[in-house]
């Protein structure tokens, strides 16, 4: 029973190999969750709410993915009915549940997040069963992997941060310079004078959801050849997107994009020196960020 | 007529005070009733079952009474309470497992590292104002229940503590024997609510209601509103860990799953069935949660879609818990009545 092998820790990061390994492994748990903590912390900057539902939509990308490549064999339609099924999800969730506790206390809103949490499980394991699935590389992908300075890197590996990063870079151009941005920040903002100006906010409300839900679901589509499928597969996602918005602030992309690299390289490091105290080493960090400054390291003063 | 001629003619403001000490025999009276009730329960009915319903509600129905001391009373949303019913089974059965000392010295130990563990976690947790409080309690609580999945020589890791706990007699009481058991968990809970009962009605307890709805004002009067929620954050753990040391006597061991966040989410849907503004709101909470828990695995095997729709329909439909319900209807009855 090992329980701190600060060894094993030390003789990774003295050699190149072992590092390259574990800074890959760590981007790709750290670009993953960035997708499914920037759509909570974009639908709690404007909604106000929090989604703790949200690790439901990374599940449903996951499953939708693997039917779909199922279905069709290819793999780029997979990740596409991953994105756009969630979406479409989203978008029905905020308008006929979601939209009716705002303003209500937080209470309300955990209590109807809970339920779907519940309700969201059981349809899967419905429809999927509630055994293990497995989507199983695409073809495309099977080939050898790279070596960089001796250490192992999939090239799946390398498409799935790609795909996040430009992701990122999308939706930060797309909320600073588009209109469409400008409304959303607006809305954020102050609602009641935004659609004083006759923009349908709870549109925005409801698109915003959408988007949310679509980068979880993308997340979870991008997981699914990698990870195991199972129902309940969206929580412990869902336990560490929260720790990654509140330890980058609530509301901020950047914050987002930090923290999830943070908490990737915290557990594919931490799971060399602290082998079986890996999640403590995260709530610990968390922890530890909420007590030096409680609203995370880019999160601004809430009234 | 003058200001002065105006103030003699008016009646002296009589200021409504209420006497405490009635409503403290009250409350006596109607906990002594519920217990001999329930003492005298097994007398009418024998089954062992529903003696094991009643051992559970106590286990559940304290846990989620103290929830309601932070959630109704204090506006504390702590999405983290769990932890102490974890601490609570875990802590007491792992003394009695390795120390072999009575129960009541267990009990009071265990008590004790409860008090000291909720200081700490409460001292940081209490200064986060609403949604970041509920995180920073819902990651204490994982980051309990990862420890004890890790810490597998002390714990058993997920097995949890199995081998069953001793439970040798003292005071002529025996907890092995399942009567004996019955009667020492619903004096727990009686003792427990009435407990709690005197803190809700106290000067205190009114001292958080003003902090739940004021926090600005009440600190502005010059009352320590960190220190009040420390001071009631603590006690509401130290009853969540009775209730964890009933569920551990109960099922004479300790499983991670009592650690785990469902706990807590579990003990909010309590509150939230029952309501959070009459002080047993969470108690009937508790029966109704174990009667539709238990009914409905027994029916489905989704027993997740029919709890979730009835969440639903309590957050969306009803909008408030069942005792909220039931009092304002018998306001606005009564109301209409004199009308």
């Amino acid at each position: 029973m090992i329980f701190v092998d600060l060894d094993a820790l030390a003789s990774c990061l003295a050699s190149p190999a072992c590092l390259v390994t574990q800074t890959t492994s760590g981007l790709i748990i750290g670009m993953l969750l960035f997708l499914v903590a920037v759509g909570l912390t974009l639908i709690f900057g404007v909604l106000k709410v929090v989604n703790f539902s949200h690790g439901a939509f990374y599940m449903f990308g996951a499953y939708f993915a693997m039917t779909a490549y199922q279905l069709s064999g290819s793999f780029a339609l997979a990740i596409l009915s991953g994105a756009v099924g969630t979406a479409l999800l989203g978008l029905i969730f905020e308008r006929a549940f979601m939209s009716r506790v705002y303003g209500r206390d937080v209470l309300m809103q955990l209590l109807v997040c809970y339920a779907f949490v519940l309700i969201f499980d059981d349809v899967v394991r419905m429809i999927w069963g509630p055994e293990f699935k497995s989507m199983g590389m695409p073809a495309a992908f099977q080939v050898p992997p790279l070596f960089i300075a001796g250490g192992v890197v999939p090239p799946y590996y390398l498409l799935l941060i790609g795909v996040a990063l430009v992701a990122a870079v999308v939706l930060g151009l797309g909320l600073a310079r588009s209109r469409i941005g400008k409304v959303i920040r607006a809305a954020a903002h102050n609602p009641g004078m935004v659609s004083a100006l006759g923009i349908n906010t709870g549109l925005i409300y409801g698109g915003v959801f959408a988007l949310g839900g679509m980068l979880a679901g993308l997340a979870g589509a991008l997981a699914a050849p990698v990870r195991s499928l199972t129902p309940g597969m969206g929580f412990s996602v869902l336990i560490e997107s929260f720790i990654v918005t509140v330890i980058g602030g609530m509301g901020s992309i950047l914050g987002a994009l930090i923290g999830a690299l943070l908490i990737g390289l915290i557990r594919s490091f931490g799971s060399l020196g602290f082998p079986l105290f890996t999640e403590g080493l995260m709530y610990l960090f968390m922890v530890i960020v909420l007590v030096s400054r409680p609203t995370g390291l880019f999160g601004k003063e809430v009234a | 007529m003058t200001e002065l001629q105006a103030g003699q003619g008016a009646q002296p403001l009589e200021v409504p005070r209420i006497d405490a000490r009635p409503q403290r025999y009250r409350d006596l009276l109607i906990a002594l009733a519920a217990f001999s009730v329930l003492a005298l329960l097994p007398m009418v009915f024998g089954s062992k079952q529903l003696l094991d319903f009643v051992i559970r509600c106590a286990a559940y129905g304290l846990f989620a009474t103290s929830l309601n001391l932070l959630v109704g009373y204090t506006g504390l949303i702590s999405f983290g309470h769990g932890m102490f019913f974890g601490l609570g089974a875990y802590g007491f059965g792992l003394m009695m497992q390795k120390t072999g000392v009575p129960i009541p010295v267990a009990f009071v130990a265990t008590l004790a590292i409860t008090f000291v563990v909720a200081v700490v976690i409460g001292a940081i947790c209490v200064r986060l104002k609403e949604i970041y409080f509920a995180f920073v309690t819902l990651a204490f609580q994982m980051l309990i229940h990862s420890t004890i999945l890790s810490w597998q020589s002390l714990t058993g890791g997920d097995q949890g503590l199995r081998g069953g706990i001793p439970r040798p007699p003292f005071l002529g009481i025996d907890l092995s024997n399942h009567l004996h058991l019955y009667i020492t968990s619903c004096a727990l809970l009686v003792i427990g609510l009435l407990l709690m009962r005197q803190i809700a009605q106290s000067p205190f307890g009114y001292t958080l209601r003003m902090i739940r709805d004021n926090a600005t004002r009440a600190s502005f009067i010059g009352i320590d509103v960190w220190r009040a929620k420390l001071v009631i954050f603590v006690l509401a753990a130290l009853f969540a860990a009775t209730g964890g040391i009933i569920m551990a006597l109960f099922v004479s061991g300790a499983y991670p799953e009592f650690a785990y966040w469902t706990i807590s989410g579990e003990g909010i849907f309590i509150n939230m069935l029952g309501g959070v503004t009459t002080f047993l709101g969470p108690m009937v909470g508790t029966v109704l949660l174990l009667i539709l828990n238990d009914t409905v695995t027994r029916l489905t095997e989704y027993h997740g879609i029919v709890l979730g729709i009835v969440i639903l329909f309590f957050a969306i439909g009803l909008r408030k818990g069942l005792m909220d319900f039931v009092v304002e209807w018998f306001a606005q009855r009564r109301g209409e009545g004199r009308g």
